[in-house]
């Protein structure tokens, strides 16, 4: 009874080293694209209800990311690709904790303090 | 146990023997050499995603802050920002058949993917080019205010990343053509097609935040 | 030749003149020596091109306890200036001097000794402890050097051309901009910075590789010593945040050349983005500091109380969730810049909770001392002065972490007191605990064991004698970065701290002296064993100091405490097998290849030196050419990789 692992996935890497297929980045290609056009045809129709067009875009943003991470860039759930995940997810969190928190902190900071301008206009 | 790697190939290691051992991550000694790269580079891409959001987060900050200047709304041309973001999309699905083409060692299809991955990209530059000195020439440039200056670094990092991986491709090519599909050649071009994948993954942020949410607001 | 001219040397001071003259002669000795007994081929093929990571290692070590040296001239000089300079009395510095001496003091330690000092342990420790030959990318490990030093020379080149920054170790706005700031000072610490900052990031992308992907056969992450962990932890978020230094330091660095507006006054400029980009760098950069340290006081504590480390498992928790929360707490560092309650409360609270994981650390090792059987050694005490002084400075902190306290205590001596507490408490007992713990292993003889007695109580009664009084002070209201003061009731303080100064100073040069009579006494105190401390992980199996190759044949691992495992067995437990011992003549039985020397790491980190310099003084056609150059190496050594080379029996 073998009790070996499966080796872990390079990034970007199927489970079978390969690249994936044509099919696989073609479908890529055209889902980038449907989302595409719908992240620049958002604004134009009037459908949309205007105060929630940042959130539809960047549901939209965010599905295009996750279609270039699957379709191109391999990325599953597959146990040879949790490393991959892992370190991806890391990032992630990273990435929204400085510009979450940066966009909290400078907001209340700009709220609560004299414009620079302001200050350097006063000390003549 | 022979512990002599050879280029690509596993380390071996030898079935467990007690029964029930569970070999948990990390049981099987290092990894091959095409892990190992690859892996370290998608590090270093998280790494550079990370530079670039301190980059997004201070254009979030300071978008607002145009000095009396020119706003987004007034500069963003959506049209050409729509044409890059398609030479960029596609210049990522040329990439992606280039990796198909090396992969299965076809060069035939290799050069010619390699060829549009460059014209697309180079494409893409020219254009974000043109828009930056027509945005200067008109008196919207990077020191005229806060917003710009957000503007001018974000988008300009980002085209400056593309500019690099450009120099790259050229260079791996020439590899290519000179010493063949070797290994390390061959995890040279993964990691380019990993970084050329993960700009285009930035530029829908880009896209996203500075041209489309500027010019709604 | 921009900006750049005779004047710019400061030949009417006095103090950087002579501190140039001393280092240029020194210097040259060096220089002088090497030559005449025909060290450079040596040096040239074993040191400065190896990729080696025990060479590399090193070589980062040594570059920091040099910079120590440096950087502890300065603050024993601000120590003397400040117990002169009270009332009519203004000591010997003129104020654009001193806030020279307190910028260069903090971005020396911080970057060019703490740092490299850390960095350089982990790398020679973290391969042999993990059972493997090397790091992931051992070319990439000596370019990761090299560009550190490259830092470390810009710094030191300020000295005697041009100014260093005035502006503190952390630059800020407005007053770092060009307005405010026009001298090339600020420049040299940013050019400084950014390229070692590149080399910083590229060794933690290193590490983090190597610890995930490239360990022994049969060590899972829950047998990794605990060293590995916190090497990890500080890897990961040298990843995460180094990006977050790069990218604040290139905006003031484009505000300065190119004029734009990201912290300046006008255009919309807002310095506060300044503080928060570069303290959501700077937290994470002490934790960086000082979970390593953490990692060499688990080994030293588990080894010199013949016990295994208490709790490991919550060790491994408490370092992760360290690494986590460290990205949660940055705005602790600018409570009194006005976010308001709510901002304040929320960071306040994190900072505080930050402080249990530490506190489960702190005792577990209290619990693998108790009922051990301690021995006494240097690295032992060491890390028992670290005990007792982290938790000090670590209660500090905690109350410092209350929003209204610190709009008291914020920048006040109280402040500088607490943050040295714990990086002298932690981060450098911690080095200086690591090595005397890993000298013997990696040269093959043991320090002297009195001189290291004499330079831990030096350090150890100096540091209190030197801070508790700026403790005080700090409650008294006296702020930080003063040159001179007119209250004459802080004087006895500071008159005390320097007398701490130079109790320390003792400890240093008793240091020096433990080097100079170690190595003259090598040959009675040869570790021939390579196993002096009777240790538990994996290193102490090699020789001292080991082969290139580190193991002839990768350890097939079984459980935790790997060696101690081999020398005394489990119980239910084989005994370890290690592999067939090496040859008579160290070399391996079977053919083993070792990556070859390369010269790209010191050539790139020389044309960085040259494009640094030249940007600094605004000579353009220099700075393209230094930069064209290092894009031409980087593609040279590209084009063909080095083979490796195989050493076999």
């Amino acid at each position: 009874m073998s009790t070996e692992k499966r080796p872990d996935s390079a990034p970007g890497r199927a489970r079978d080293r390969s690249s994936g297929t044509i099919a696989t980045y073609t479908a890529g290609l055209g889902l980038a694209l449907a989302l595409t056009a719908g992240s620049f045809l958002v604004g134009k129709t009037g459908l949309f209800w205007p105060p929630g067009l940042p959130v539809g875009l960047a549901v939209l943003a965010i599905a295009q990311m996750g279609v270039h991470l699957v379709f191109f860039l391999h990325i599953s759930t597959g146990a040879d690709n949790t490393n991959n995940v892992l370190a991806l997810a890391f990032g992630v969190l990273i990435v929204s904790l400085v510009v979450g928190g940066s966009l909290w902190i400078m907001m209340h900071l700009n709220a609560n303090m004299m414009p620079a301008a302001a200050a350097a206009e006063m000390m003549h | 146990m022979s512990n002599a790697s050879t280029d690509g190939e596993l380390i071996g290691m030898p079935a467990l023997e007690t029964p029930g051992e569970i070999a948990g991550p990390g049981a099987q000694g290092p990894a091959s050499v095409e892990i190992v790269v690859a892996y370290g580079f998608w590090i270093f891409l998280l790494s550079d995603i990370i530079m670039f959001s301190a980059l997004f987060a201070s254009y979030a900050v300071l978008s607002g802050e145009t000095a009396g200047g020119p706003t987004g709304r007034e500069l963003f041309d959506l049209r050409r920002a729509a044409i890059e973001t398609l030479c960029l999309l596609f210049s990522s699905y040329a990439c992606g058949l280039g990796s198909l083409a090396i992969d299965r060692r076809r060069l035939r299809a290799f050069y010619p993917c390699a060829a549009l991955t460059f014209l697309l990209g180079a494409t893409f530059l020219g254009l974000e080019i043109t828009e930056f000195a027509g945005m200067v020439a008109a008196g919207a440039g990077p020191t005229r205010s806060a917003f710009l200056s957000a503007f001018f670094a974000l988008v300009g990092l980002h085209g400056v990343h593309v500019s690099i991986g450009l120099i790259w491709l050229v260079f791996m090519v020439a590899q290519v053509a000179a010493q063949g599909p070797r290994d390390y050649v061959l995890r040279r071009l993964h990691c380019f097609s990993l970084f050329w994948h993960a700009l285009d993954i930035i530029w829908i942020a880009l896209l996203t935040l500075v041209y489309l949410m500027g010019s709604h607001s | 030749m921009g900006k750049l001219s005779w004047s710019v040397i400061p030949w009417d001071q006095p103090l950087p003149m002579t501190a140039s003259l001393m280092l240029a002669i020194a210097g040259c000795a060096i220089l002088v020596v090497i030559t005449r007994k025909r060290l450079w081929p040596y040096l040239w093929q074993e040191w400065f091109t190896s990729v080696d990571h025990k060479r590399v290692g090193v070589m980062y070590v040594i570059l920091s306890l040099v910079m120590l040296l440096r950087g502890f001239t300065d603050a024993i000089m601000m120590r003397t200036q400040q117990a002169l300079a009270a009332g009519a009395a203004q000591g010997y510095l003129p104020p654009e001097h001193y806030d020279q001496i307190f910028s260069a003091h903090g971005t020396i330690m911080i970057f060019f000794m703490a740092m490299p000092f850390m960095v350089g342990l982990m790398n020679f420790v973290v391969p042999l402890q993990l059972g493997i030959r090397d790091v992931a990318f051992p070319v990439l490990n000596s370019v990761s050097f090299w560009l550190t030093a490259a830092g470390a020379l810009l710094v030191n080149m300020s000295l005697v051309i041009g100014e260093f920054a005035k502006t503190g170790w952390l630059p800020y706005p407005p007053l770092s901009e060009l307005q405010f700031s026009p001298g090339v000072g600020v420049d040299y610490y940013l050019w400084a910075l950014q390229i070692s900052g590149v080399g910083a990031l590229l060794s933690g992308i290193n590490l983090v590789t190597t610890i995930l992907k490239t360990r022994a056969p049969g060590m899972t992450y829950m047998r990794m010593p605990v060293f590995c962990w916190t090497a990890l932890a500080s890897n990961l978020l040298i990843v995460a945040a180094f990006p977050l230094l790069t990218a604040t330091l290139a905006m003031l660095l484009l505000d300065r050349y190119v004029g734009m507006h990201f912290f300046t006054n006008t255009g919309g400029g807002n310095a506060m983005l300044f503080f928060n980009l570069i303290w959501a760098w700077g937290h994470p950069e002490v934790y960086i500091l000082i979970l390593p340290a953490f990692g060499i006081f688990s080994e030293v504590i588990g080894t010199f109380s013949a016990k295994t480390i208490f709790g490991y498992r919550s060790m491994v928790l408490a370092t992760m969730a360290i690494c986590i929360l460290s990205f949660m707490v940055w705005l602790h560092h600018f409570f009194t810049m006005g976010a308001g309650a709510d901002v304040n409360g929320f960071f306040g609270m994190m900072t505080m909770i930050i402080a249990v994981p530490t506190g489960v650390k702190m005792f577990n090792w209290l619990f693998t001392l108790y009922r051990g059987r301690i021995r006494f050694e240097v690295p032992m005490l060491w890390a028992l002065g670290f005990m007792v002084t982290f938790v000090i400075g670590g209660l500090t902190g905690v109350l410092l972490a209350v929003p209204p306290a610190d709009f008291v205590l914020h920048n006040s001596l109280f402040l500088v007191a607490h943050f040295h507490n714990v990086l002298i408490g932690g981060v450098l007992f911690g080095g200086m605990a690591g090595y005397n713990y890993w000298f013997p292993k990696a040269f093959g003889f043991t320090l002297d064991r009195r001189l290291g007695l004499c330079s831990f109580w030096c350090w150890l009664v100096g540091f209190y004698v030197a801070f508790m009084p700026l403790y005080a002070l700090g409650l008294l209201g006296m702020t930080r970065r003063l040159q001179h003061y007119d209250d004459l009731s802080w004087r006895p303080y500071l008159i005390c701290a320097a007398v701490g100064a130079v109790v320390i100073l003792l400890g240093i040069i008793a240091q020096v002296a433990q080097l100079i009579v170690s190595i003259r006494t090598r040959a009675s105190r040869r570790d021939l064993s390579g196993d002096p401390w009777d240790g538990r992980t994996l290193e102490w199996s090699t020789a001292s100091p080991p082969p290139s190759y580190n193991y002839a044949v990768l350890p097939q691992i079984t459980g935790r405490d790997a060696f101690w495992a081999a020398k005394h067995g489990q119980a239910g437990e084989p005994p370890l097998a290690l592999g067939p011992a090496p040859g008579v003549d160290g070399a391996p039985r079977q053919p083993v290849e070792v990556p070859n020397n390369s010269p790209n790491g010191f050539v790139t980190a020389f044309f960085a030196v040259v494009m640094g310099f030249a940007l600094v003084w605004h000579i353009w056609w220099m700075a393209i050419l230094g930069s064209a150059c290092a894009v031409v190496t980087l593609l040279v050594f590209g084009w063909v990789p080095r083979a490796a080379i195989e050493k076999s029996a």
